[in-house]
């Protein structure tokens, strides 16, 4: 046991010696390791940043609060089983809420109903088009995922009546009250002066594909006097306990079937959604991309790990007679194969470093120059490349060291 | 320094033999090169006991360092048995034959062998490395190693800042500072000037006097006679065994 300590230690001794007295060629041959950590690093924090990115968008949805639609969020190949589901009403939310209140444990808290569409607004000369506009009610404020950074939504009192009050997504306001403050102001919807009550805080984009901050929230009732109901609209049903969405799912299925008065043999009428349904489906997507994105850059350090094998074995012929030597004073077969291995491994593990830190600066970097992007440098990664270095290391390592350690040594000792 | 001697062949002291150390009974090897197979050992015979200096000579192709080899347990026999301090070691495995080596064998190259980037002192060293001995008894036995073959004064120097003859007495140092019962020495004057060469015959009748089991091989008769005991080897079979002056 102590003599494999001592053996360790004579290795690592052998190795750094080793490494300091042929510099050039070893850091070479570390430029290799370092290229593909590199590369290998980048991509683990590119996926990790997506995969960040993607959580910070679902999360916009609100991870407690389930939607009852028409249509499911996926694609559907049988799409003449939903073109003629009857369309969402707004007293369904109110009946909803009323079979909650019945219901003795209820795992639902609220039913909101949101009316939504794309429109063109104005305020003075500044027309923007293609802003989301939702209409709802004052639970509204019970499910809301953004903070209200400047105001406040709109009462109970201006929904009922349909006042024309609004609240602005940050980017709307940005763009139609540049270097002012929105609040108190005026904008035309449709021909209605709607005036500013309140200014939500920025919220980010969703995947890259549309921007929370792109909004407008009024009241419902002020949104029917203009559409009538020609629009989209959905249930928002607040869950109590988020850790039991798929018993609340359950729970709310029945109690949408019982407001709507299916009968047990019908199919569902609508479709319950949640964040998890996009998870689910942009999951494989994470998955492929992250293989890819790993085997390509792991080729990089394939071609690193083949430099190590070479070198070593260039080191093991080299030394040939140093082992034919070693072996004469009673170096064993695992000895002189520890040896290599640690030879190899310190190659693999300073270049990993060397590589470690190279992404680590390139993460500040990325991360100065462009803030919004997710990009971190995590502990884990920081644990699994210096393990993948080691690895490399033995692996590439292996197969020379082994040669070394089975050398006949009177062969080795007449080695010239 | 060691003390300068009187010339070999003037003053013999004989110590007497003590227990068996070696004993080697019809020992053969076969080569096999490409098609042909060289009988490289045909049946040899030999003792060697405790306090023993002996010469193996021979010319090339002699089957000498075929027997060096085998009595440095590098190699195995074909056939036969050898006997190491009452073990058989004929049919021991790889790494079994490094345990004796560590323990048992000191060797001393013609070439010195030591490793270029370590100074003396860790050269000694590597040895009781092998042998699981502890950092700080391992230095203390080193230097003490250096200090008996004249060297304490150079134990940080590394082999190329060292001579020829002050190399070769680093790898005599390295070579018995495992406490082995034989020192075995492969030509050890093959790469020093004569003069260099008497010093390291001298430093070897020194060690023999202390107590220790010398072989040398060599084809020099000088070298030969330092040896009370040589034994002439011609196409594989010991051709002589003598004693000068016993």
């Amino acid at each position: 046991m102590t003599r494999g300590i001592y053996e360790l230690t004579e290795s690592f001794r052998i190795a750094f010696s080793q490494i300091r007295a042929n510099a050039m060629r070893s850091v070479l041959t570390a430029l290799g390791v370092i290229i593909g950590i590199v590369a290998v690093t980048l991509m683990g924090t590119a996926i990790n940043g997506i995969d960040i990115g993607f959580n910070r968008s679902l999360a916009l949805l609100g991870d407690d609060v389930l939607y009852v639609q028409r249509w499911p969020w996926r694609r559907v190949p049988d799409w003449w089983n939903y073109v003629n589901r009857p369309a969402i009403q707004v007293e369904q939310a109110e009946r909803l809420n009323r079979v909650f209140e019945a219901t003795p444990g209820s795992l639902l808290e609220v039913a909101v109903p949101v009316g939504a569409r794309g429109t063109n607004v104005k305020a003075g000369d500044v027309k923007l088009g293609g802003v989301m506009l939702f209409g709802t009610n004052a639970d509204y404020s019970r499910i809301v995922t953004a903070d209200v950074a400047d105001g406040r939504l709109f009462t109970e009192f201006e929904a009922n009546a349909g006042r024309p009050v609004c609240v602005l997504g940050s980017a709307v306001a940005e763009n139609l009250f540049p270097g002012r403050p929105a609040l108190g102001q005026t904008v035309d919807i449709r021909g209605q002066h709607f005036s500013v009550v309140g200014v939500l805080a920025k919220q980010g984009e969703f995947l890259g594909l549309f921007s929370f901050d792109n909004q407008i929230i009024v009241p419902l009732n002020a949104m029917r006097k203009l559409w009538g109901n020609r629009m989209d609209l959905q249930l928002r049903v607040k869950v109590k306990d988020k850790t039991k969405l798929t018993q609340a799912e359950e729970e709310l299925t029945g109690a949408m079937r019982r407001v709507r008065g299916q009968l047990p043999a019908e199919r569902d009428s609508f479709s319950i959604n949640q964040q998890q349904a996009f998870k689910e489906q942009l999951d494989p997507v994470k998955t492929g991309i992250a293989v890819a994105g790993l085997f390509i850059t792991g080729l990089s350090l394939f071609v690193g790990a083949i430099g190590i094998m070479n070198i070593t074995f260039v080191s093991v012929k080299e030394r040939t007679k140093e082992i034919g030597t070693r072996k004469a004073l009673g170096a064993r077969r695992r000895t002189i194969l520890l040896q290599f291995l640690i030879e190899a491994v310190s190659i693999c593990l300073i270049g990993g470093a060397v590589g470690l830190a190279i992404t680590y600066v390139t993460c500040l970097g990325i991360s100065g120059a462009l803030p919004e992007l997710p990009v971190e440098f995590s502990g884990s990664l920081m644990i699994v490349s210096m393990a993948v270095s080691i690895l490399t290391g033995v692996i590439s390592g292996f197969a020379p060291a082994l040669g070394a350690s089975r050398l006949d040594p009177v062969e080795a000792l007449r080695y010239e | 320094m060691i003390a300068p001697l009187p010339p070999a062949a003037a003053v013999r002291s004989y110590r007497p033999p003590g227990n068996l150390v070696i004993r080697i009974e019809g020992v053969t090897k076969l080569y096999r090169m490409g098609a042909e197979t060289v009988h490289a050992l045909r049946g040899v015979n030999v003792e060697i006991r405790r306090n023993e200096y002996l010469a193996i000579m021979g010319p090339s192709g002699s089957g000498k360092s075929t027997l060096m080899n085998m009595l440095g347990c590098l190699d195995t026999p074909t056939d036969g048995r050898y006997d190491f301090n009452g073990k058989n070691v004929a049919h021991m495995v790889d790494d079994e034959l490094a345990e004796i080596r560590n323990r048992e064998i000191g060797f001393v190259f013609q070439t010195f062998n030591l490793l270029p980037r370590s100074d003396a002192l860790h050269n000694v060293e590597l040895p009781l490395v092998y042998a699981g001995v502890g950092p700080a008894e391992r230095r203390e036995r080193a230097l003490e190693a250096l200090k008996n073959v004249g060297l304490g004064d150079r134990v940080h120097h590394k082999p190329n800042e060292l001579s020829g003859g002050q190399r070769q007495r680093v790898a005599i140092a390295r070579a018995l500072v495992n406490r082995p019962s034989i020192l075995l020495a492969d030509e050890p004057t093959g790469n020093l000037d004569s003069r260099t060469g008497e010093e390291i015959m001298a430093l070897f009748e020194q060690l023999y006097e202390q107590g220790n089991t010398i072989i040398v091989v060599t084809h020099e008769e000088d070298i030969a006679r330092h040896a009370r005991r040589i034994v002439r080897l011609r196409d594989g079979l010991i051709e002589r065994d003598e004693r000068p002056g016993a």
